[in-house]
């Protein structure tokens, strides 16, 4: 029954950067504790519609936002809505995994400080926690200290998942996370998102159409800034009913 | 255009008088790209030994002409003395050493937060229209003579200090003092510090922000503890090259400081640094014997406190950058 309410509801919602119209009458809703994948060609607007979901869209200069994000029902752009605790919902996994400047130990520990946790023992158990969630714990447990940019980039990309798990998120929200991650590191996470599904609200923007239909429960297909087709991973890879769509799938843009 | 490719055309028919051949002149070529390449390996190498070799040269320099004083004065004559009477023999320079180091700390304590401060919220805060006004400004600021630092430190911060802060701190000054030159070079060494430490904030990749954001971070907590963080060597390096020109900027902060040779006993005396000592005197040094050679000394000294400096904080650079990679 939960499953079936949509955990973001993104209504009307329009973007622009100066005269370029990002994003055109965006009406969507994301379920709950599914993988779902936007894809399209680049420049479509994929990365910028899932930076709205969590507001990191208004560090841009010039943007401007119309419409709105639904998030457990509650409007994210409302006026007094609470902006930190609105991301802390959201994990991010960015492109190029971003380690903070600080120990691996540390990289999972900060999100869980600035909320408040301060007792040490907590902070280690939690970070070994974590560490576990994201498959990563027993290749770091002996160099928690260590600078977390010395860490490969695949494990990087997995600490960063872990550090984003730290702060008890609903929804995981993935910009390429496996674009500049070798097969074995891509597996891993892939295989990681399956298994979180299970706890979260996965949305993922992908170019590759193999990832999404290997993980992804939904597919939304973007193009030039609007939502062209979306529904279920098979349905819409397989018969898609729009002629872009259709295109995009049989390799004709892309 | 019918010169340039009027040249070559002369040396390929020059050539293939000489030798004939074609293939030949082909390789006659290539030996000759070859040599060039050769010859302008050398011409960099010997340019690019140039500046090393120089900072050795002014060091032999200034020690050989310092021989003559330390002949008469043991070095901790020089170094702690505090009585500089050149008619007497009497050249104590610890007045001057002192007062470089007062004035410096002074424009340090003063110029760096303000300046960090005000990078954060260039890079971090400004919109694009006020980054367009206020860039160029500084580029013009870091771009004035000093002499008008100076005039500007005499017209206005002397007297600032004379009126207010003395009264204020219940000191009777003139205002010429080493607060007024700490002051003065730490709006010298600003458009600096500022310019590079913008510069290197905004080389903080944008995902880094991004990642700290969607942790919860407010916008304030992610510059205080991740962007700063990153940015951290580049900061200490700004930092670095705005003291090594404060400690010897010299006429700006010779116009305000008093120039009293004594030793400071608060930010409200005046002081008398190394480089105002050497320019004021230099002219006059042939009538006294060894004052030349006293000078050339405070000079060694000058640049040892400096060197030492810039040793001390690529050091702390080395160690921040391993324990940050």
């Amino acid at each position: 029954m939960e499953q079936n309410i949509p955990h973001i509801s993104i209504r009307n919602l329009n973007m622009k950067y100066g005269n370029n119209h990002a994003l055109k009458d965006i009406n969507i809703d994301i379920p709950n504790k599914k993988v779902t994948a936007i894809i399209g060609p680049s420049g479509c607007g994929k990365t910028t519609l899932l930076k709205t979901f969590n507001r990191l869209i208004e560090n841009v200069d010039g943007t401007d936002i119309q419409g709105e994000v639904l998030v457990d029902g509650e409007n994210i752009y409302a006026k007094n809505a609470d902006v930190p605790n609105i991301r802390k919902k959201m994990g991010l996994l960015s492109q190029r995994p971003m380690p903070l400047p600080m120990s691996i130990f540390d990289n999972i520990a900060f999100g869980m400080r600035i909320h408040g946790e301060r007792k040490k023992n907590v902070l280690k158990e939690k970070v070994e926690y974590y560490l576990q969630q994201a498959s990563l714990w027993e290749e770091v447990k002996d160099r928690l200290n260590q600078p977390a940019a010395r860490l490969s980039i695949g494990q990087q990309q997995r600490l960063c998942l872990a550090r984003g798990l730290a702060v008890e998120p609903e929804i995981i929200l993935g910009d390429e996370p496996t674009s500049a991650l070798d097969p074995i590191s891509t597996k891993h996470i892939e295989t990681k998102f399956t298994e979180l599904k299970e706890k979260y609200t996965i949305v993922m923007v992908t170019h590759i159409l193999r990832q999404a239909k290997r993980i992804a429960d939904y597919v939304v297909f973007m193009y030039l800034g609007e939502i062209i087709e979306h529904g279920p991973t098979l349905e819409v890879l397989n018969n898609p009913k729009h002629k872009l769509t259709q295109e995009y799938v049989g390799g004709v843009i892309s | 255009m019918e010169i340039q490719s009027a040249i070559p055309n002369t040396a390929i028919s020059q050539n293939t008088t000489s030798v004939n051949t074609s293939p030949h002149n082909k390789n006659d070529r290539g030996r000759r790209r070859f040599a060039f390449d050769k010859f302008m390996e050398r011409v960099v190498k010997i340019f690019s030994f140039f500046s090393p070799l120089l900072l050795i040269l002014i060091i032999a320099g200034l020690v050989i002409k310092s021989i003559p004083v330390l002949q008469e004065n043991s070095l901790s004559d020089l170094l702690l003395g505090s009585n500089f009477k050149p008619f007497t023999g009497d050249f104590g320079l610890l007045p001057f050493i002192l007062s470089t180091v007062y004035v410096t700390v002074i424009s340090i304590v003063i110029a760096i937060p303000l300046s960090i401060l005000t990078a954060i919220y260039l890079s971090e805060y400004a919109g694009k229209a006020f980054l367009k006004f206020a860039a160029p400004m500084l580029d013009i600021l870091s771009g004035i003579p000093s002499v008008i630092y100076g005039i500007w430190g005499v017209l206005v911060v002397v007297p600032f200090i004379r009126d207010y802060v003395g009264p204020w701190m219940g000191i009777e000054t003139t205002g010429y003092s080493i607060l007024s030159g700490g002051i003065v070079l730490a709006i010298m060494v600003f458009p600096v510090i500022i310019q590079i430490v913008f510069e290197v904030m905004r080389i903080v990749p944008n995902e880094l922000r991004e990642a700290t954001l969607s942790l919860g971070a407010t916008k304030w907590e992610s510059i205080r503890k991740v962007i700063i963080k990153k940015a951290s060597p580049g900061i200490i390096a700004a930092c670095i090259l705005g003291f090594s020109r404060a400690f010897g900027e010299t006429i700006a902060v010779l116009m305000v400081v008093g120039n009293m040779v004594q030793i400071p006993h608060n930010i409200l005396d005046a002081g008398y640094p190394i480089p105002s000592l050497i320019a004021n005197n230099y002219g006059e040094m042939m009538s006294i014997p060894m004052y030349d050679s006293v000078l050339m000394f405070a000079a060694l000294v000058l640049l040892v406190i400096v060197l030492i400096f810039n040793v001390y904080s690529r050091w702390v650079l080395n160690r921040l950058e391993k324990k940050l990679n």
